[in-house]
């Protein structure tokens, strides 16, 4: 050791090193415990402390025994320090920075005086179960022993008041997935991407080349420069595949991927994953293995070769294999005296390490006492399998090797190679790496080609054949290694939980006799490591100690994660979709409280609800209801559907008229319920409840699709096409008559239960249906949504004289309680069939067949179940809790109130309840339990109707006045448009123009046609476009083939006749059931383009997006951001990568504000309607 | 995560799907016993090994599709009805 090159500032440093990665041109000051030090750009924290002549860096959990390094890894469990606000970072992965202000952790008041160590003195105090056997009883003084406890927590300080940190999540696709960067991965890698496969290469470490680095340094740059150089290599050093689950899905935690994000998770599919995760050298159990200075022979190899730093100055050397040897060698050559090299292949061995704070002295088992500074262990290995178990495999202790082992690959996709599979010369290692690389190529790009083939998107590529099967992969030689775990003394085994040796012996003497049982017990490999370092000599110990092999013994589980992932990256982004109703910016600027309703976003009231309920009573009320369910139903065989789905009778509803329904599921019980009208010949609208809306879409699908194929009907989902708003009191015929044209609103023409089609306030094909759930008389108005706030606020202006007033849902909610109309989820639960709803008059058994029937039948039979019945409180001011329980008079529970509110229009509580039946005539009375235990008196009413039992109020007799003139209504785009603005085709769109090379464009005011047609049949043959493609019509029309015998039809603004025209042209003699729907207003569209789109897609989107899986015309449905999306990758002219995507129009808002979230970092600048005017065409 | 082959779309996440139970044809409602009925609804054999079950591709195309999935392994192929 030449003691000058050694800078008083950095003792330890040495001359430079072959390979070495620090800069030694950039100095970096930092802050150690308050003190002063400097490094080099490269250093991790840990090699810069230890340049700096620092030895120990933490206390320990239980004991707080001073400890230094370790392994010199991410992994090594004394080198988790606190850096600013940040604790437990790794420090001997960490890289320093300028300005870090590093302590150390779980030392109070100091690491060298640390007060917690005195339970040292007390060692059997903490014996294993210790916290199990002490803390127990008495029970009462649980809260004293937690706040002891806590003080032996290890971990650093959360600083509350540091700002959130941003984290997202993002997909990946690859077809080699190479978990390792060690020379087996390398070729591995290397052999894959030459083979075809495009390859993703994760590397846990800073730099690529494992062992090789300190074994072979020019050999790893090589390695690693032919692997940055080779084409479809992705390479991802500071990362690691931390989870593998089933179909290849594996986590990456990909550290500091940028600026600002602290980590990110890569959710990656790939077609194979190979496993190259090398080994990890195991710590040797003798007394004192714990102290500073005592470390592993690649702990002292990588600071010397990495950091060009001594790890001592006398080094006694305990080596069982090659390895160890290297590491003799690889000492001398950095100047540190080896003093002794004890070899454990010809009996030598280590009774014990001695020293004060560090090491001081080595005493060997013959007896020999040598003073040292350093002792260097290598005595064997663990091989980290844990993506293998996590793939199913079990790989075996092979005692001939003193480690697990890997034998067999687990299953087709999954292989390993490297340390964890055998040993051998870097030649060996590299042949084997190369031909798991090129069997792990071949299988992903067969599963590739599958997938391209079996998606309709998917195009071939054209390229050769892949070459021929690789012979079997010839094996890697399985090592010869001494088992060695423990000397004559007993030592530390789990160093993160400090758990000794003795302690698993206690252990396995007081019966834990299984290692699961007594990994419970005594916590071992339950820390931070997870059986990383202490795994296999925790297995000897146990094993020895019993009497039985390790291989008996038996290992622990490895789950995931295989390393520490802050929750932040586990919890991302969160994307949580909502919806909105067109008008619910109005709402929200008018005072509206919100009020979430499953993923709507809805006005609860706009400030006073009991006068909402006045005015409507009085006067007039509008609310908006648009999140009620919609379908378009067409066909001949709808009256079948409806027979089929609903309890009583639609045979011969007219057209022109509406009918009441209930469904159940086969169980008999209430799942939805709503009104359906008849449009036309075989033209129906279904409603249904705001929450039942996707659920009894999906149930009609499958009456459809499963049960009755033979049936002709096209189901489309209009909820959000439509702005509805339900106009509702006395006033509410003159208040429609003003605004509607081509509809006689007259008592006698325009009756209860009718439906009429006509222009409203300028907008033509609104429907109108007399119909209201309040018991006043009143008009539920659809409108086309993009028209929906030009209409209410047509309704507002033209009824400014009959004191029209806006109400929200929970005005509506006190009128219809009023009214005694159940709400489905709210008076019904789970359990609650037809009979116990009330709805015995609905239930016709008569009918052959329909869903729920027979159970139905049996429920007639038994009589059996609640009843639903109207209460009200003896004393009118007592509002019972909704799920306050009924009760017998002996206090027997025998129902519950399933709505109350005070009513406005009776000055007194009202109720609903479920009941049993001996409860449910009416004049019982009946006890309510309330909340606070009180039990107060309900009556039962004779009818569920609370107000105007007899519907006298529906028989209003205003006339219907003159419509007034309307302006040419405004159609709005599905998101507020920015900045200036101007108008194409009766749509006000932005002017606003970006130049950044990713944009996102509101289009929503393209024409959308959804036509649906057999998926085999004549229309299917003639439409432009099969499924998976999109394929321009004409030069102003854009054909999708967006689902199996579905389609949607795009054109330019105000372009819909001649579309129209075009589809009436290929379908007017198809002879089979063919639809037309337009859906220009009820879906949102955008348009996503440049270069980065897909790049922004990958965090929102799973779907595979490169060109042979969806090439320009593609077309697919997938979820985006949680929101089922169309996805249309639409090029531009020249080239541009660009994306149209639309979805149901309520999503719209979200989907756009998600997508610029989304792609911040990609720069995504939001842009008006496009210059040129034109999307379709190029 | 799982992947299930569509027919129509091809391989996709799970989590696009909603899984409706093992395929069993609905009883003719008017022959049909309450034993029959009973069995139909309310018990499900749940064997361990390949199932063959109903999914619906919700957030694709929409479509009901039949998947044989073994309920150990959770490998799956498409399945025999339509
Ligand atoms: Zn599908």
């Amino acid at each position: 050791m030449t003691s000058t090159q050694r800078t008083g500032q950095q003792p330890r440093r040495l001359p430079p090193q072959p390979g070495e990665v620090i800069d030694r041109d950039r100095t970096l000051q930092f802050l150690w415990n308050g003190r002063r030090l400097s490094g080099y750009e490269g250093d991790s924290i840990i090699s810069a402390l230890a340049a700096a002549g620092e030895q120990v860096f933490s206390r320990s959990f239980k004991y707080h025994r001073l400890r230094g390094i370790l392994s010199a890894t991410m992994h090594d469990p004394h080198c988790m320090l606190q850096v600013d606000d940040e604790p437990n970072v790794r420090a001997a992965h960490r890289l320093l920075r300028e300005g870090m202000g590093v302590t150390s952790q779980n030392t109070w008041p100091s690491l060298h005086l640390d007060l917690k160590a005195v339970t040292q003195l007390g060692g059997r105090f903490l014996a294993p179960g210790f916290y199990y056997k002490t803390f127990m009883w008495p029970r009462r003084l649980w809260p004293t022993y937690e706040k002891v406890l806590r003080q032996f927590v290890h971990a650093g300080r959360v600083d509350q008041s540091a700002r959130g940190e941003r984290y997202e999540k993002r997909y990946a696709h690859t077809d080699v997935l190479v978990a390792g960067g060690g020379p087996a991965g390398m070729a591995a890698a290397l052999a894959a991407a030459q083979a075809g496969a495009r390859v993703m290469l994760v590397e846990e470490e800073h730099q690529l080349g494992g062992h090789l680095r300190w074994a072979n340094s020019a050999g790893a740059a090589e390695l690693a420069d032919q692997v940055r150089k080779a084409e479809g290599i992705h390479v991802l050093t500071n990362a690691t595949v931390a989870a593998r689950y089933d179909g290849n899905w594996c986590a990456v935690i990909q550290r500091e991927p940028a600026p600002g994000e602290p980590e990110r998770i890569l959710k990656t599919r790939t077609g194979s994953l190979v496993v190259a995760a090398g080994l990890i050298e195991r710590p040797y159990i003798f007394s004192g293995n714990d102290l500073p200075g005592v470390m592993l022979s690649s702990a002292a190899r990588r600071l010397i070769a990495l950091h060009a730093v001594a790890p001592g100055e006398r080094a006694v050397v305990l080596t069982a294999n090659p390895e160890g040897d290297a590491a003799v060698a690889h000492l001398e050559r950095a100047g540190i005296e080896v003093a002794r090299v004890v070899d454990a292949r010809t009996g030598g061995n280590v009774r014990r390490a001695r020293g004060r704070k560090t090491l001081q002295q080595v005493e060997l088992t013959d007896g020999t006492r040598i003073e040292a500074d350093l002792l260097v262990t290598a005595t064997g290995w663990t091989a980290p399998t844990a993506l293998l178990n996590m793939s199913g495999a079990a790989p075996e202790y092979v005692p001939q090797a003193a480690r697990f082992l890997s034998s067999a690959q687990p299953q087709a996709g999954v292989y390993s190679t490297g340390g964890l599979v055998g040993d051998g010369d870097a030649e060996q290692l590299h042949q084997h790496g190369a031909a798991v690389g090129i069997q792990a190529a071949q299988h992903a790009l067969r599963k590739r080609r599958a997938a391209v083939a079996a998606t309709p998107t998917g195009v071939p590529a054209t390229e050769n054949e892949s070459p021929s099967s690789p012979g079997p992969v010839a094996p890697l030689p399985v090592p010869e290694h001494p088992e060695l775990f423990r000397s004559t003394t007993h030592g530390m085994v789990d160093f993160s939980e400090d758990v000794t040796s003795r302690d698993l012996e206690s252990a396995v003497r007081e019966g834990y006799e299984s290692s699961e049982l007594v990994k419970r017990y005594t916590t071992v490999t339950m820390g931070p490591t997870q059986g990383k370092f202490e795994l296999v000599n925790a297995l000897a110990v146990i094993a020895s100690t019993t009497g039985k092999t390790i291989a008996e013994t038996g290992a622990t589980t490895w789950r995931p994660m295989y390393t520490s992932v802050t929750l932040g990256a586990l919890a991302g982004r969160n994307y949580d979709p909502v919806r909105y109703s067109e008008l619910q910016p109005w709402h929200a600027s008018h005072g509206a409280v919100p009020l979430v309703a499953g993923q709507w976003i809805r006005p609860e009231h706009y400030g006073d609800p009991v006068a909402e309920v006045k005015a409507v009573r009085r006067g007039v009320g509008i609310i908006d209801v648009t999140p009620i369910g919609k379908l378009d139903l067409r066909g001949p065989d709808v009256p079948k559907l409806l027979n089929q789905l609903y309890v009583n009778k639609w045979s011969r509803l007219a057209i022109g008229r509406v009918r009441y329904g209930v469904m159940c599921a086969e169980d008999g019980v209430v799942f939805d319920d709503g009104v359906t009208a008849r449009l036309g010949e075989e033209h129906y609208v279904m409603s249904t409840t705001s929450s039942g809306a996707g659920a009894v879409w999906e149930w009609v699908e499958e009456w459809l699709q499963t049960m009755h194929p033979d049936w002709q009907v096209h189901v489309t989902p209009v909820t959000t096409a439509y702005t509805s708003i339900n106009v509702a009191g006395p006033h509410s015929r003159r208040l429609v008559s003003r605004l509607t044209e081509g509809v006689d609103l007259s008592a006698e023409e325009f009756g209860y239960m009718r439906v009429r089609t006509g222009r409203v306030a300028g907008v033509d094909e609104s429907i109108l249906w007399r119909i209201g759930f309040t018991g006043e008389l009143s008009y539920e108005i659809h409108v086309p949504a993009s028209y929906g706030l030009h209409v209410w606020e047509a309704l507002l202006s033209a009824g400014e004289d009959l004191g029209v007033t806006p109400f929200g849902v929970e005005a509506q909610r006190v009128l219809r309680l009023e009214k005694g109309h159940l709400i489905v989820g709210q008076d019904t639960d789970g359990l609650t069939k037809a009979y116990s709803a009330g709805l015995d008059w609905a239930v016709k058994l008569d009918k052959p067949d329909f869903a729920g029937k027979p159970e139905l039948v049996w429920q007639h039979e038994q009589g059996s179940g609640h009843r639903l019945v109207a209460i009200q409180p003896v004393d009118p001011g007592v509002v019972p809790e909704e799920a306050a329980q009924v009760l017998f008079p002996t206090g027997r529970i025998g129902g519950r109130i399933t709505s109350s509110r005070y009513s406005p229009t009776l000055n007194r509580s009202i109720c609903l309840g479920q009941v049993e039946r001996a409860l449910s005539d009416p004049g019982t009375v009946l006890d309510i339990r309330l909340a606070d235990g009180r039990i107060v008196q309900g009556t039962v009413m004779p009818q569920l109707a609370h107000v105007d039992p007899e519907g006298t109020r529906l028989n209003n007799d205003t006339g219907p006045e003159a419509p007034e003139r309307w302006a040419d209504p405004v159609a709005r785009g599905s998101v507020p448009a920015p900045g200036p603005k101007t108008s194409i085709a009766g749509w006000e769109v932005s002017t606003e123009q970006s130049m950044a090379p990713l944009t996102l464009a509101d289009v929503t005011p393209l024409v959308k046609i959804s036509v649906r047609a057999a998926p085999d049949g004549v229309t299917a043959d003639r439409m432009p476009a099969a499924f998976g493609q999109a394929r321009p019509w004409g030069d102003r029309l854009l054909v999708v083939g967006s689902g199996p015998g579905e389609w949607m039809v795009l054109a330019e603004p105000g372009e819909r006749a001649a579309a129209l025209n075009e589809l009436s042209e290929i379908l007017q003699d198809a002879e089979e059931l063919t639809s037309i729907v337009d859906l220009t207003h009820g879906r949102a569209l955008f348009q996503l383009s440049g270069e980065s789109a897909a790049e922004l897609l990958a965090a929102v989107c799973a779907i595979d997006l490169a060109d042979d899986m969806v090439p320009d015309g593609a077309a697919l449905r997938t979820n985006v951001a949680g929101v089922v999306t169309d996805l249309i990758r639409h090029d531009e002219e020249g080239g541009r990568r660009r994306y149209l995507l639309h979805c149901e129009r309520s999503s719209g808002r979200y989907l756009h504000a998600t997508l610029l979230d989304a792609g911040r970092s990609h720069g995504v600048a939001e842009t008006g309607y496009p210059a040129s005017g034109s999307v379709i065409r190029r | 995560m799982m992947q299930l082959p569509c027919p129509w779309c091809g391989p996709r996440n799970v989590t696009e799907f909603r899984h409706h139970g093992p395929h069993s044809p609905r009883p003719e409602v008017e022959p049909a016993s309450v034993e029959q009925w009973h069995r139909y609804l309310y018990l499900q054999e749940n064997p361990c090994g390949p199932v063959e079950e109903r999914w619906y591709h919700s957030a694709g195309c929409r479509r009901f599709i039949s998947i044989t999935r073994d309920t150990y392994t959770n490998a799956t192929q498409p399945g025999e009805h339509p």
